[in-house]
Order: structure tokens, then sequence, then C-alpha cells
């Protein structure tokens, strides 16, 4: 017990780490990736493909590749290098990343809406920002909330590979104190913190699905 | 006055020509029925006409305003997008399968076009949108969702927001053919009710009866083409064509 409370603070600061990470990630993630759908099913063709392109890329290669390419590659590029300090790159990395998964759950929202919803709007003499705005988002909100929870719970572990740029999250603050103090408990509280927070996520969905699901179709 | 005018439209989709010249105007408080066999293109004709579909070839009126005319090579050119809209904005119109917004209440379905739209405030809104809907008799289901309504219901609620848009003209697409037959009559009544208010109407339809005693004139399709057009009457009791008589022996 005497342990835990020793370990306990170092982790918290970890979990503080992980939690900035995670929000951040979230906040600039979704609207991104609803661009990017909005983008991917324009009426302009080289529009199309090169979100396309991207989805393909960012979806297509490992995060962990992305996360060590921006922060020790880009540097170098020429023009566009920039050389971003650890927790920047990271956010830029996972925000890129999730976006691209978004953007394809966003797009599969958008295209189940029946065509009569958008007729329905026209009809009335609404604009494309007004059917999108006040018919079509609101309802596709409602239908993509469980694929995004599971993007979300999977975000907050996903994380946990900021270890490679040497920034200390909850799993390498854990991880260090078990090399430290050859015992595992560490290990076992970072499971604990891990899975309370997915749990709040969890909860926070369902009140949202609940929220949103009061008309049911 | 001449409401609605559309000369010579025709229309195909890839290598199928559904619309073959068709032309058709519609006078102030005329209610006109579209009738004929499905795949005839009487649909495809009324959907053109507030450019659910774009037209190939012909020109369409609004009022006298140009919604569509042949450029100088022959193919239709459109008027901008904002005029366009501005134009189509006199007609109404009410679809097979209602089409109303789910996530709205049945009142906030009728307000959402006039202030989003018209920039109207809600409140200024409420008052006509309950008035309309005491006139399609479901001034109680306000605040219901779609979802909790029966066919018949929501095809009210949907004429009742095409009405809260105070279009001069209404359309209307095969309007009871999604119903069960004991709820189309609650629709057709409200449509009834609208003719006598001198309402334009142009209804593509199945109903036979509808056409028979509430339109002044009938349209018979067939094949992409107006076969033949005239008063119930005569339609109804001494058809010309051979493919009026034969598409009427089957239906009535």
């Amino acid at each position: 017990m005497q342990y835990l409370g020793m370990i306990i603070g170092p982790m918290l600061d970890g979990t503080l780490v992980t939690l900035k990470m995670f929000f951040v990630t979230i906040i600039l993630s979704l609207p991104l990736g609803l661009c990017l759908a909005l983008a991917r099913i324009s009426r302009f063709k080289w529009l199309r493909g090169a979100t396309g392109v991207y989805i393909w890329l960012l979806r297509g290669t490992p995060l962990m590749l992305q996360l060590l390419f921006v922060y020790f590659a880009l540097p170098f590029i020429p023009y566009i290098g920039v050389r971003l300090p650890d927790f920047p790159a990271a956010l830029v990395a996972f925000v890129l990343n999730y976006a691209a998964y978004f953007a394809e759950i966003f797009r599969a929202g958008i295209q189940s809406i029946d065509r009569g919803q958008y007729e329905g709007a026209k009809v009335l003499g609404m604009n494309y920002v007004q059917t999108m705005r006040r018919i079509i988002l609101p309802q596709v909100i409602c239908r993509v909330l469980p694929p995004v929870s599971n993007e979300t719970i999977t975000l907050v572990k996903d994380t946990s590979l900021i270890y490679v740029l040497a920034m200390n999250d909850l799993l390498r603050t854990a991880r260090a104190i078990v090399q430290r103090d050859f015992t595992t408990t560490p290990f076992l509280v970072a499971a604990g913190f891990y899975l309370v927070m997915t749990l709040v996520l969890t909860w926070f969905f369902q009140r949202l699905e609940k929220r949103y699901g009061i008309y049911d179709e | 006055m001449k409401m609605l005018q559309a000369i010579d439209i025709y229309k195909r989709f890839q290598n199928l020509e559904v619309l073959k010249g068709i032309s058709l105007t519609l006078e102030q408080g005329e209610v006109a029925a579209v009738i004929g066999p499905s795949g005839s293109g009487k649909s495809t004709f009324l959907r053109c006409l507030n450019r659910l579909e774009t037209i190939d070839r012909g020109t369409i009126q609004i009022e006298g305003e140009v919604l569509v005319a042949p450029g100088p090579d022959g193919r239709s050119r459109y008027v901008p997008e904002p005029e366009a809209r501005r134009i189509c904005g006199r007609m109404g119109m009410v679809f097979q399968q209602f089409n109303l917004f789910p996530h709205l209440t049945v009142l906030d379905n009728l307000i959402e076009a006039p202030v989003v739209v018209k920039g109207l405030k809600r409140e200024e809104v409420i008052p006509e949108a309950e008035e309309l809907l005491r006139k399609v008799g479901l001034a109680e289901k306000r605040d219901s969702y779609p979802a909790r309504l029966s066919g018949g219901q929501k095809q009210r609620v949907a004429i009742a927001r095409a009405l809260a848009m105070k279009p001069d003209i209404m359309l209307f697409d095969e309007p009871t053919s999604a119903l069960d037959p004991e709820l189309t009559g609650e629709v057709l009544k409200t449509m009834r009710k609208l003719a006598e208010e001198h309402m334009t109407m142009l209804v593509v339809t199945h109903e036979m009866a509808f056409a028979r005693e509430v339109a002044n004139r009938v349209v018979f399709m067939d094949n992409g083409e107006i076969v033949e057009e005239g008063t119930p009457k005569v339609i109804f009791n001494c058809p010309t064509h051979s493919r009026t008589k034969a598409f009427l022996e089957k239906v009535l």
C-alpha cells in the first residue's frame, strides 16, 4: 500500500501526458476528418483522388512509422522541413493519422443517408451548406457514434506509442518503474488507469447515443 | 397567367430516352393530373420541373421566369444556381416517400426551411406552422417525431411542410403510392382542400378517382410522350387514342 502511494505520483504525471495527447488529438482530428470526408465525396475528381491517396497513405503505414517520420525525418525535407519538439511532433502524426480513419467513418455515415433527404432539402430551397449542416450531418452524428467511440478508445491506448519519442506517458512511466524496482505492480496500476479512462469514454458515448438517438428512425 | 410552362422537354438516362419532347402549360389555379403506366416518364417529368433532374433540351419557365432554355448550341442552359433556387422556390413538392427529416419534430420539419432559407425568426413562423398543422388535421402531433406517425400522417406533414414555404405551385409525385389503401383517403382529402383554395397543382398519380373528381385536366403519358390530354370527362369517358383506352381499361 505504501509502495502504491510512492509510485502513484509519477504515474499520475504520465497519465496527464496521455490525456493531454488524447484530448488535443480528438479535438483536432474530428473536424479535420469531417473536412476530409466531404472532400472524399466532393464533385471535384482531383479532390476526391487526392483525399483518397492521403487516406491510403495514412491508413496504409504504421502509426509508429509516422511518428518517427514527423519527428526524425521531417526536419531534413527541403523547403517544408521543420524540426518540431516531441509533443507537437507526436500530435501532428496522431491528428493526421486519426483524421484519415475518422474521414472514412464520416464518409460512410454521410453516404448512408437516404437520397430523399437531399431532395427534400433541395425542393425547400436549401443550398449545399444548409443541407449538410441542418439536415444531413445531424443524422450522420447519430449513426457514426458507435464507430467513432471505437476509434476514440483505440486512441487512448495508441497514445502509448509516444514512448518512441522518449515522452513519459503512462505506459513508459510504468515501465521505467518496473525496471527500477523489479516489480510488476506498476503494470497493473497502468492497466487500471487505462481501464478507468476507457470506462469514462464508454459511458460518455453511451450518453451521447441516447441523446442523439431520441428520434428512432 | 401562365404559372408553369414546359416546352419540348427531352431527357435521357444513358441510352434510355425517358422524355421525348414533353410540353405542358399550367394556368393559375389549375389542377392537372398526370397519369400513365409506370416507366412512362411522368415522375421524371415532374422531377425535371424543379431540377431534381436536369433536362437535355427544352425550356422551362416558372411564372414567366426562365429556369432553363436552350443555349446557342441547342443544349439546355440553366440560369445560375442562386437564381434557379429562387425560381424553383415558387414550387413546393411532395414525394412518394415523404422525405420528412427524421431528426426533427413535426413542427420543426415545417419551420426549418422558412428559418434557414428565408431567414425568418422561429417565433414568427411557429403560429403559421401551427395553423398549417391544424389545416392538415395534425395540430396535436406538433412535438412528435416522424417515426411515430402513420404513412398518411407523414404525407400530410409533408404537404404542410411544403406549404410552409408559401409556394404558388404544388408538385405531387405519386403522393399516395406508398400508403396503405385505407390511408390514402386522408391525404387525398387534404389535396382536395388545397385544390378548392385554387392552388395550382401538378399531380402524378395512380388515383383515377382523384384525377376524375379533382383535376381540371388529365394528362396521359406513355413511353416518354404526352399521348392525350383534356378534361377528366373527355379522357375517362371518350379517349381518342388506343393507348389511352388500353391503359384505362387496365386500371379502371
